[in-house]
């Protein structure tokens, strides 16, 4: 199956954050918006949820210290102990160290990865823009035009009260794209 | 709305730029072919590279013995770079981590080229280390991994093993920082090049980013987390690095202070290489209107402060030994202050305390040669200050008998030359290859606002969308 999508290009993220948030308002489904740049408020009007990479995060740091901890504890103090210095074998405080940049190292690694799964980016992927100016200076929203809520003549209307550059229809039938924006396909 | 946007504050970036402005004028120096200046530039280091190769490939050949050091004085100039060469990379992280989670937007504009310089700097610091080993090609054997040999672990007790897994975490996160903080500005080279070489190597590092907001969305979250990791990381490792040091008996080095003090001192010297790379780059690369007087002047104050933190530890250091009642910890601070080396004392404060007091001065901090100037004594300065921590608390022992001096040899100064030579090259290729500026960060930050007179959006929407407001004050952005 294919989409009708609906791409409305911008000059300024302020009207794009604008048209966004009046389309979603008004019922349409925001497929995606292409951005140059990181635009600050607009995961709020596009109504995305606080990622939960984070958790990743949190997850692969817990690991990392705890999985070092217990690995020093074992070389140490088991696999083959070494008396140094008359030390405890077990002696803790000199473990935490080598723990936490294990934690750090894990959770880095971890999140970075995480984020690449998720984002489904990797290398030798076709770089699937929707525009060629949405990497340089131009901010595109797509609308899904089979929705029952869309309106073409008051969606036009509110478009151009955000100053819209372009309005294109197109249709799109690649499956990868969709089952990543969570568009049945 | 952040500070950054009102009016009071000065524009980030100069010279009325459009959003296309700012992505060709960062992308045209290096898809441009090189000037005679970046050769001039690159022989020079490359040729430094070469001295370095060779005393690396004689040292290893020979022993170690071609070194200057002795009995008494076990760790001389290889420690010294090595600490020199570490703490230069903690600015990078200072401006791409702690400074983002400060929110300070300023920083875009340089912290691409800082993190370049910290993961070149921590390879030139982890030469030295490698070398004194002795037996460089057993390095692997500083790793805990299941060997023949019992299995026989290393030892987590000892800060120098601390050290091997605080400086290989730190190359490693300063390289995935840097990398993803790259793949959107990868994507962007991508899509203005030709077909050809460049545009089949930014496809691949760029892993596909197509701008959508869902990965931005996610990406923005990854880059905070790694922002607030990093952070407590930087200063993992000159704490651990100081450990080498505080952990021991020597007196001049057994102190409670090192940890707060070489992180103040890494960062410091950090910021003079910066500011001295950075005040080339913007004439080199023309980039006058990202790189402007007030980021220079805003790190000549975070230069200034922190030079002042390095000064009250030196006077610490001297407080605490004579308030501490032990004679040796006395002897060692009257030796470096009056003893033989106490020209390589005096060269440390006066670069690192005395002249960096200029930049209380605002004709001082906003005139290039003299920032440049002092960024390159502080550079000397913070060398020596490792210098005299490391020789001088060594060099008198506790017997009088094992008193030594230390000069180093010319192999060891060859070394040095080439780490120089290695720092180079490698940041004179990467502002051939990569964008020098990040420029999807510069163009967030940019505050590049629609003109008033072009809203028409009804006062609903308007009071919806963020920016509104700033933009009835901000300054018209071109358009291109």
């Amino acid at each position: 199956m294919s989409h009708r999508l609906l791409l409305a290009t911008f000059e300024h993220e302020d009207d794009l954050i604008g048209a966004t948030t009046a389309a979603r308002r008004t019922g349409l489904r925001i497929v995606d918006v292409f951005t140059p740049y990181a635009v600050h408020g607009l995961e709020r009007a596009m109504g995305l949820r606080p990622s939960r990479l984070t958790w990743v995060c949190f997850v692969c740091g817990m690991t990392g210290a705890l999985g070092m901890l217990w690995f020093e504890h074992w070389t140490a103090s088991i696999s083959w102990p070494v008396n140094v210095g008359g030390k405890p074998w077990n002696s803790l405080p000199s473990d935490i160290p080598v723990a936490f940049e294990a934690a750090v190292l894990l959770a880095g690694f971890g999140s970075v990865f995480a984020l690449f799964g998720v984002s489904r980016l990797f290398p030798g992927k076709t770089a699937r823009t929707v525009a060629p100016r949405t990497t340089d200076d131009r901010f595109v929203l797509v609308i899904d035009e089979t929705d029952a809520a869309f309106d073409a003549d008051r969606v036009r209307e509110m478009l151009e009260g955000f100053d819209v550059v372009e309005t294109e229809e197109r249709v799109i039938t690649d499956r990868t794209w969709f089952r990543q924006r969570r568009l049945s396909s | 709305m952040s500070d950054a946007d009102a009016p009071l504050r000065p524009p980030l970036i100069t010279g009325d730029k459009s959003l296309s402005d700012i992505t060709r004028d960062i992308c045209v120096p290096m898809e441009r072919k090189p000037t005679g200046l970046w050769w001039a530039a690159f022989l020079v280091s490359a040729a430094a590279l070469t001295v370095g190769v060779a005393a690396v490939w004689y040292q290893l050949v020979t022993g170690i013995g071609t070194w200057g050091l002795n009995r008494t004085v076990g760790w001389g100039f290889d420690i010294t770079n090595f600490v020199f060469w570490v703490g230069i990379g903690h600015a990078g992280t200072l401006i791409s981590a702690v400074l983002f989670l400060f929110r300070q937007k300023w920083r875009t504009a340089v912290n691409r080229s800082a993190e370049a310089m910290t993961l070149f700097a921590v390879m030139c610091a982890g030469i030295f280390p490698l070398i004194h080993m002795g037996r460089t090609w057993l390095a692997y054997w500083t790793l805990p991994y299941p060997n023949t040999r019992g299995p026989l672990w290393v030892n987590f007790r000892s800060p120098l093993l601390w050290d091997v897994f605080a400086i290989s975490t730190y190359l490693l996160i300063s390289a995935v920082f840097w990398y993803v903080g790259l793949i959107p500005d990868l994507a962007t080279v991508r899509d203005r090049s030709q077909p050809g070489l460049r545009r089949r190597v930014t496809s691949i590092l760029s892993l596909g980013w197509d701008g959508s907001a869902r990965t931005w969305h996610r990406y923005e979250t990854v880059y905070m987390l790694l922002a607030g990791l990093a952070t407590p990381l930087v200063f993992s490792v000159h704490t651990i690095v100081s450990m080498d040091f505080a952990t021991s008996v020597i007196p001049g080095w057994h102190t409670t202070i090192f940890p707060p003090y070489f992180v103040a001192g890494a960062i410091f010297s950090g910021l003079a290489m910066v500011l001295t790379l950075m005040l080339i780059a913007r004439r080199v690369m023309h980039l006058e209107d990202y790189v402007t007087l007030t980021h220079i002047e805003r790190m000549s104050l975070l230069m200034l402060s922190m030079g002042c933190i390095v000064g009250f530890a030196y006077g610490t250091e001297f407080f605490m030994a004579a308030y501490s009642g032990n004679p040796y910890e006395q002897f060692v601070f009257k030796n470096r202050a009056l003893g033989p080396l106490s020209g390589a004392y005096w060269t440390m404060v006066t670069c690192n305390v005395v002249v960096p007091q200029l930049l209380w001065f605002r004709s001082v901090r906003r005139s290039l040669p003299l920032v440049f100037m002092i960024a390159i004594l502080v550079n000397v300065g913070m060398w020596f200050e490792r210098f005299v921590i490391i020789v001088t608390s060594l060099h008198r022992d506790f017997l009088p008998s094992s008193w030594a001096h230390y000069i180093p040899t010319s192999i060891e100064i060859a070394t040095f030359v080439g780490s120089f030579g290695l720092f180079f090259t490698c940041f004179l290729i990467f502002c051939r290859i990569a964008p020098a500026i990040a420029i999807a960060e510069v163009k967030g930050a940019a505050g590049l606002k629609k003109r008033p007179a072009m809203r028409r959006v009804d006062a609903q929407s308007s009071a919806v969308a963020p920016g509104t407001v700033a933009a009835e004050t901000a300054k018209p952005a071109g358009v291109s």
